[in-house]
């Protein structure tokens, strides 16, 4: 590790902050409009077209956050890079391949002849779940530190299943708080039944980091940590509860027209995204590539650094500015959307 | 085909190269249909009347569809340096990923922000707010290009940098954005999306006005076309007649080998049509002007010009670059005549002859093929090298099991095919429903059409 005073010691970890806020505001914002993607292999025609409204406006500006990630990966651990995208080659192009199919069929399914809409909606909910389940695929991997052993693989195959559950909780509670009537208790249905699987990776996840190595399980389990630690899963067990409990009331405050709970879900849900990831993130930390690359050997030139560090201070704060104005300016229940 | 199966330069080069060139197919046209719409809507604005309206509303689709395309195929190709190059961030990262990064935090947020305001703030900002936006989805565009260009052109004409430990290191950031190439490349390239987008529309809108569908909107957005293709085509020409004499000071084999030139001579002549054979170096079937390639590289018809010769081993292949080079010039002039009849015609009669309508739909996706003609000029012209004189192509290739490269390529190109086909039509489908349909102008984009009849019939029986 180099001396944290210096450019070369304290850069790389704030563009590991950086890229970790973008990884972060992805998983989350796409993580919800993935869901909603999902989801729509469920919904009936009408459905479909609402939901595809609820994301509409947003899920473009969603996406960005993943270039930013990939982005500052790229720019600030190059030497990372290269190795990170060569050993997820092939899940990288199915995630691909799902994003492309779906960014796509957004726009066709309504523009193009109406006899082709069914092959488009199949595309939209098809790519949804292929990028959503190639993501978890590669959290996998990298959890067990792209060692690519049959077990391994399975349990990234599982990983996958509960990230794709975890989005369509994402999108379950959004539907909840976007739509109205018959798709918002659909909504509800839904998001109980993702509710557990995601449970399920979460604790998958919990277990296998530790047991990766006898350094990540230190972390965790020497004495203060533990105690110190102890309130990320206490509280993450909380707030499942809690969603839990907020599914099993909503259907009767619904049919009292009260909506005052519509937004608990999609709320705690983000929550325990933040805290699983932040979880993550301290047991990884500082590898890159886990056990064989840590942030300062894969950084760039400090002059590099700082020249983006500037654009990243400046610019920033005025994205989250402008996300929030388009977030304010499409609040309230979505409407269909028309272009004027 | 065992052979091409197991080599990764090769595959990952082809796959680049089909990436990137479905990629700028999108962009090309959001960039340039991004500053027609604000312009259909400021008049729209400003003149009150249902043309420019109109015309906003139709092409507005067909924009929502390119930044759609523009925006999945570009998140493809941010990954691609990664999986394909990886030499290339580990040599030149410091340069190339700052600039890339800075294309995120200016360009790419800010486009795909407002895009949503631009598309759907209809009644829920207001009518200033959302020219606002348009304005800056327009703006974002353009900056991209900016960051994206000057990372290219620094490729061609690096500058600005030192060598240690076989790393790039920035010694100045404004040598390094401002190369000598970025000025010419820059506008040239601006001013082909301009001239993409001005035949696109003008194509399809010469295709409604031949089937009878003439409303004032696809007159407005006919008249603007043929005004903006007119006018930057003679531009166009110009900058790349300047740009050719920069790559002449700094690339001399790639102008070489853009004029099928082998041997140093004075008085070069300029070949019309030719088959360079790099077996035998010497161009077969030549047909040529004695000493006019003296005359537009060195402005003086007995000059003296280098030829591939000189630089035994480390110039391009000679075929391609040839070839596109002569595609992009010829489709440039063709558009110079079928611009400047329609514009003559439009003026002197105030409607389309039969001659030039069906030109302008000839000419629909010529900008497309001058665009990837002139980029294949540009990248193919740079081999051996990634980066001019720093990084050569086959150094920076992937460890990636060919297979797997072979696997990814063939899914690219089955969905781009399928994309591509699915573009193309669905724009003739839309311009035909426009035409067919009164409703077709206000189709919402989300609900089925055909309830947006019932809606209009309802209302009519009110009336
Ligand atoms: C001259 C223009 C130009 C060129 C040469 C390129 N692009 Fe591009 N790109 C654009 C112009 C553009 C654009 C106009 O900004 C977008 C936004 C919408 C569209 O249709 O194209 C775009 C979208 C776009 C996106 C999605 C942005 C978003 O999320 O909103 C990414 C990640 C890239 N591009 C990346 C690249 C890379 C890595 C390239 C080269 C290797 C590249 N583009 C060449
Ligand atoms: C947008 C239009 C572009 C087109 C149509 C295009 C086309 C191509 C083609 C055909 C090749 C293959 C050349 C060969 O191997 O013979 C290539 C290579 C390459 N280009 Fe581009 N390019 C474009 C823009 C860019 C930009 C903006 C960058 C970077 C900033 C870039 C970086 C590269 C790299 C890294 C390679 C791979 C190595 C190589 O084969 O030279 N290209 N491109
Ligand atoms: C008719 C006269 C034209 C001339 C003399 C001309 C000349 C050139 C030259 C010399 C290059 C540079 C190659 C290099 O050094 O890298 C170039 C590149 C290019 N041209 Fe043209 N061009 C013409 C028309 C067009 C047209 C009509 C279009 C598109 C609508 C176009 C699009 C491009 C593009 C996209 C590039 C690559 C990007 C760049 O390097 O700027 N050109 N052109």
């Amino acid at each position: 590790m180099s001396e944290l005073a210096q450019s070369n010691g304290w850069l790389p970890l704030v563009f590991m902050a950086v890229m970790g806020l973008a990884v972060l505001i992805y998983v989350v914002l796409d993580g919800y409009d993935l869901g909603v993607g999902i989801l729509m292999g469920l919904a009936s025609d009408t459905e479909k077209d609402t939901m595809v409204a609820s994301i509409g406006p947003f899920w473009d500006a969603n996406e960005t956050w993943l270039v930013l990630g990939i982005g500052v990966l790229l720019t600030a651990f190059p030497l990372a890079h290269g190795i990170v995208m060569g050993a997820l080659y092939l899940p990288v192009a199915a995630m691909l391949l799902g994003l492309i199919l779906r960014g796509v069929a957004f726009d066709f399914r309504f523009k193009g002849q109406a006899h082709h809409k069914p092959w488009w909606n199949r595309a939209f909910v098809g790519g949804s779940l292929l990028a959503a389940l190639a993501q978890g695929y590669m959290l996998g991997l990298l959890v067990v530190g792209f060692d690519r052993t049959p077990i391994n693989m399975l349990f990234a195959a599982f990983i996958a299943l509960c990230l794709a559950a975890g989005y369509c909780l994402l999108g379950a509670g959004w539907l909840l708080m976007k739509a109205e009537g018959d798709l918002q208790r659909r909504a509800i249905v839904w998001g109980r039944r993702a509710l557990w699987l995601t449970a399920l990776g979460i604790v998958g996840v919990s277990v296998a980091t530790p047991l990766m190595s006898r350094a990540i399980f230190d972390k965790w389990f020497s004495v203060p940590n533990i105690f110190l630690l102890a309130p990320i899963p206490a509280f993450t067990a909380i707030l499942f509860l809690l969603a839990a409990f907020a599914f099993k009331r909503l259907p009767v405050r619904l049919e009292q027209r009260n909506e005052s709970w519509a937004w608990v879900p999609f709320g705690s849900t983000v929550v325990i995204f933040v805290l699983a990831f932040h979880g993550l993130a301290y047991s990884l930390f500082p590898w890159i590539v886990p056990q064989r690359m840590d942030i300062w050997q894969a950084a760039a030139a400090p002059e590099s650094l700082m020249f983006i560090l500037i654009g990243v201070i400046i610019v920033l704060p005025a994205i989250l500015g402008y996300t929030a104005f388009a977030y304010w300016v499409f609040r309230g229940k979505s409407r269909d959307l028309e272009y004027g | 085909m065992s052979s091409l199966l197991n080599d990764a330069l090769l595959l990952s080069r082809i796959q680049f190269a089909a990436n990137i060139t479905f990629h700028i197919l999108f962009p090309a046209l959001s960039i340039g249909l991004a500053w027609m719409l604000l312009y259909f809507k400021i008049r729209s604005d400003r003149d009150g009347g249902a043309a420019w309206m109109d015309a906003y509303r139709f092409w507005v689709k067909v924009f929502a569809l390119t930044f759609a395309i523009g925006v999945v195929t570009g998140v493809t190709m941010s990954f691609q340096f990664g999986t394909n190059w990886p030499g290339y961030m580990e040599t030149v990262g410091n340069i190339a990923g700052p600039l890339l990064a800075y294309e995120v935090l200016t360009a790419f947020f800010l486009e795909a922000t407002f895009l949503g305001v631009m598309l759907f703030g209809t009644g829920r900002v207001s009518k200033g707010v959302q020219t606002m936006a348009t304005f800056l989805v327009a703006l974002g565009t353009t900056l991209s290009a900016f960051w994206i260009l000057a990372l290219s052109s620094w490729m061609q004409t690096p500058a600005g940098f030192e060598m240690i430990d076989g790393r790039a290191h920035v010694t100045s950031w404004l040598a390094v954005l401002f190369t000598p190439s970025f000025p010419y490349r820059f506008t040239h390239m601006l001013m082909a999306c301009g001239l993409t987008t001005a035949f696109l529309i003008a194509g399809i809108s010469a295709w409604r006005w031949r089937r009878g569908d003439r409303g004032g909107d696809v007159r407005v957005a006919l008249g603007s076309a043929v005004w903006v293709a007119a006018l930057l085509i003679p531009l166009q020409i110009v900058v790349g007649d300047l740009h050719g004499l920069n790559t002449l000071e700094h690339q001399p084999a790639k102008v070489a080998a853009m004029e099928g030139l082998w041997e140093t001579q004075r008085g070069v002549p300029a070949v019309l049509f030719a088959l360079p054979d790099e077996a035998t170096r010497s161009n077969r079937m030549e047909i040529s002007i004695p000493k006019l390639a003296s005359f537009y590289l060195k402005h003086s018809f007995d000059a003296e010009v280098q030829g591939l010769n000189d630089f035994p081993n480390s110039h391009p292949p000679v075929m391609q670059v040839f070839w596109a080079f002569r595609i992009m010039v010829g489709v440039g002039l063709l558009m110079l005549v079928v611009s400047w009849a329609s514009l003559l015609r439009l003026r002197r009669y105030g409607e389309l002859g039969p001659k030039t309508s069906r030109a302008l739909v000839l000419m629909t996706f010529s900008g497309w093929v001058a665009l990837v003609s002139g980029w294949y000029v540009t990248e193919i012209g740079r081999q051996p090298w990634l980066v001019q004189g720093v990084l050569r192509t086959a150094d920076a290739v992937t460890k990636v099991p060919p297979e797997r490269i072979g696997l990814t390529l063939a899914m690219y190109l089955i969905l781009y095919a399928v994309l591509l086909v699915a573009f193309v039509s669905t724009l003739f489908y839309l311009a035909h429903k426009a035409g067919a349909d009164v409703n077709g102008k206000r189709m919402n984009p989300v609900a089925d059409p055909y309830r947006a009849n019932e809606i209009h019939a309802r209302e009519h029986k009110h009336v």
